[in-house]
């Protein structure tokens, strides 16, 4: 017993593990499936396409506001990002090593924010952007992006901020760093990891969302990506559009995962080992 | 290359502690100087404030002769090594000691030399292109010197840098350390809670005790002629032995039996109108066992027979511990040290007379054997006050 004990436990993870990822995959693969089936073969169930296509492909390409949606998805996030990154950076940094009044109603508040239902802020918010212009344009997004995702930002990175260690710190001044150079050539490039996973965090919540993109914008010039799908026809008034957006919300995962691989590499654990006695 | 002055220097928290209390200090151009005292005495806390990262509440400081209370650390021109090191881990070794230079916008050329160069004095030069991730504690440690050293500042701070070094290493490391300073004649503030280390380094060691300094002074006028219990029971291992007694008739009435008091005893204890019960401490080399003796030396002491509760023969020297009999030595100063120690929770370790008899000695552990007590290096404590009553040292001696 005692010697089929671990293979037997082995055996059994690795079922549970299976388990998982094809509970986290199927529907992953079934969208795949489905954007490379021909129109009359789409409800055919079959989960390996019987004739392959890329007309579907094709076809999203064709549609104009596909690609400037994808255009304006991809601004709006890389640009919400690199804001609510640098404030959320400099905001955790604040929260994790300075005691200043407020420190506590300010993490409150933020965390206030973040538990807020989005969908009643929708008209508010609508009302707000039409009255100041802000309707329908690029910043009209990034700003209530901005708002929702610096909570995370600034959550993710004060845990970070935390870890390293303050005594760097003190060695940095020591060494004749003024505050801020010691915050860029020793915070900053330990607490790296930090900010790439918050950055891929934000930018999955900003590439991601639907809620403020439908409310907040009406026109190609605005319309991000995720509401382009939602507003495919198909080529008839009867015909569904269901393989174009298969092939479209394919296309849509693979700028995250190319962040993701991107940053993947830069987020190395352990980066503050030798720093101190540990 | 600069003195430094603490002038009436205090630490006061925001809730009212303080934790330094009027430390004065005149630490001379190119001294090494130790502080040295239990954890929370204020040591590091002093450290800090010489070195800028806590504000001075009131009293000046001045290195070099000039005022620096307000100054910034990087405009203070001294250097600080860590307990933990605090080396920066995403930068080679290379970096790490580059990196103040880089600071002080010195020219790229210049910083490769004095690199190289402190590299070949701490033996760095085979670890210049490695992280420190990948170093042994010893490495890093020198690492840490190297990156002080690199600019050669007006002067060195150190914050127990070898506390996390082990035993055998730190012996090594406190010689490097001792060279290394004589080589800079650079002015070094060292911060230790270990007494040998305090004790072997230092040109004057700072005792200090709940942020006030208990005496100044050389290794050797620390442990002949300490200011008071706290300091008597710190410097000096196996430590000082305390034995509360009773002034009766120009002797001293112990536990041990009646001790002799020499006339230098006797008139200091005049002098400073001395009280009836007292503590006397003994250091355990003052012990001899009676058989070695000769007679006229025996004489100017006292002797004792007792039990050998333990003997450990060191080869060179023989500690004979013996049970002492009757109540102990009570004092703040002693209850803190115990606490210090660790020793307040380990049984009978309070009752216990520790003697260093030389290796010729006949005695062994379970049988009585006769000691000598020379009563001539006693030291008298006033077990209130905690002063040394016998010390010739008058500045001291109210401290």
């Amino acid at each position: 017993m005692t010697a089929t004990a671990p293979a037997n436990k082995k055996i059994g993870w690795g079922l549970i593990n299976l388990l998982v990822i094809l509970y986290a995959l199927i529907p992953v693969l079934w969208i795949v499936s489905l954007s490379f089936k021909t129109a009359d073969t789409i409800t055919d169930g079959n989960f390996i396409p019987r004739s392959w296509t890329w007309s579907n492909y094709a076809q999203i390409f064709q549609i104009n506001l596909f690609t400037s949606a994808l255009r304006n998805s991809i601004g709006i996030a890389l640009i919400s990002t690199v804001i609510a990154v640098v404030i959320g950076t400099m905001a955790a940094y604040a929260i994790a090593r300075l005691d200043f009044p407020g420190k506590k109603a300010l993490v409150g508040v933020s965390l206030l924010i973040a538990m807020f239902p989005q969908i009643s802020l929708v008209s508010p918010l609508f009302d707000i952007e039409r009255a100041i212009g802000l309707f329908d344009t690029w910043p009209g997004l990034i700003l209530p992006y901005i708002t929702f995702a610096l909570p995370l930002a600034i959550y993710t990175l004060s845990a970070f901020f935390r870890e390293i260690p303050w005594e760097l710190e003190k060695a940095a001044k020591m060494d004749g760093a003024t505050p801020l150079q010691a915050f860029r050539s020793v915070i900053v490039p330990l607490a790296a990891p930090g900010v790439f996973t918050t950055a891929i965090l934000v930018f999955i919540f900003c590439w991601n969302d639907f809620l403020f993109a439908v409310s907040l914008t009406s026109t190609s010039r605005s319309q991000t990506a995720t509401v382009a799908i939602s507003q495919f026809t198909g080529a008839s008034q009867f015909a569904e559009p269901t393989g174009s957006i298969a092939a479209a919300a394919v296309l849509l995962t693979i700028p995250i995962i190319i962040f993701v691989l991107f940053f993947q590499r830069r987020i190395v654990a352990g980066l503050t080992s030798g720093a101190v006695k540990g | 290359m600069a003195d430094i002055v603490l002038d009436h220097v205090y630490k006061r928290y925001p809730d009212g502690t303080l934790g330094a209390d009027d430390v004065n200090i005149e630490i001379a151009d190119g001294e090494f100087i130790i502080l040295v005292g239990p954890s929370g005495c204020g040591k590091s806390t002093t450290l800090n404030m010489i070195a800028g990262l806590e504000d001075i509440s009131e009293g000046e400081l001045r290195i070099g002769g000039a005022r620096v209370n307000e100054k910034a650390p990087k405009d203070r021109d001294i250097a600080m090594v860590f307990q933990s090191y605090a080396l920066y881990p995403h930068m080679t070794v290379r970096e790490n000691m580059a990196f103040p230079l880089k600071l002080a916008k010195v020219d790229k050329a210049e910083i490769a030399r004095k690199v190289e160069e402190t590299a070949q004095i701490l033996d760095l030069t085979q670890h210049l292109d490695r992280k420190p991730a990948n170093m042994s504690g010893g490495q890093r440690q020198r690492v840490a010197m190297g990156r002080a050293i690199v600019r050669s500042p007006k002067a060195f701070l150190m914050d127990e840098p070898l506390s996390n070094l082990d035993a055998k290493l730190r012996v090594q490391m406190r010689t490097m350390v001792s060279k290394l300073q004589q080589r800079l004649e650079t002015t070094t503030v060292y911060v230790t809670h270990d007494q040998t280390e305090a004790m072997t380094l230092g040109d004057r060691i700072v005792v200090m005790k709940s942020g006030v300094v208990q005496q100044i002074g050389s290794p050797q006028h620390l442990y002949d002629e300490p200011a008071n219990l706290f300091v008597a029971g710190f410097i000096g291992s196996p430590a000082m032995n305390f034995l509360p007694a009773t002034l009766e008739n120009g002797s001293l009435r112990t536990s041990l039996g009646d001790l002799g008091m020499p006339d230098r005893v006797r008139r200091a204890l005049e002098a400073a109108d001395a009280p009836r019960e007292v503590i006397v401490g003994i250091r355990p080399e003052h012990f001899e066992d009676a058989g070695v003796v000769e007679d006229h030396v025996r004489a100017r002491g006292s002797v004792f027979t007792a039990e050998v509760d333990v003997l450990e023969s060191m080869g060179s020297d023989k500690f004979a511990y013996f049970k002492i009999e009757g109540e102990q030595a009570m004092s703040d100063d002693l209850a803190e040290l115990a606490a210090d120690a660790g020793t307040a929770d380990v049984p009978d370790s309070a009752g216990q007379l520790v003697t260093r008899l030389s290796a010729t000695s006949q005695a062994r552990e379970g049988e009585r054997s006769e000691v000598w007590v020379d009563t001539d290096k006693i030291q008298i404590f006033d077990p209130h006050s905690g002063a040394n009553l016998t010390s010739k040292d008058p500045a001291t001696a109210n401290a």
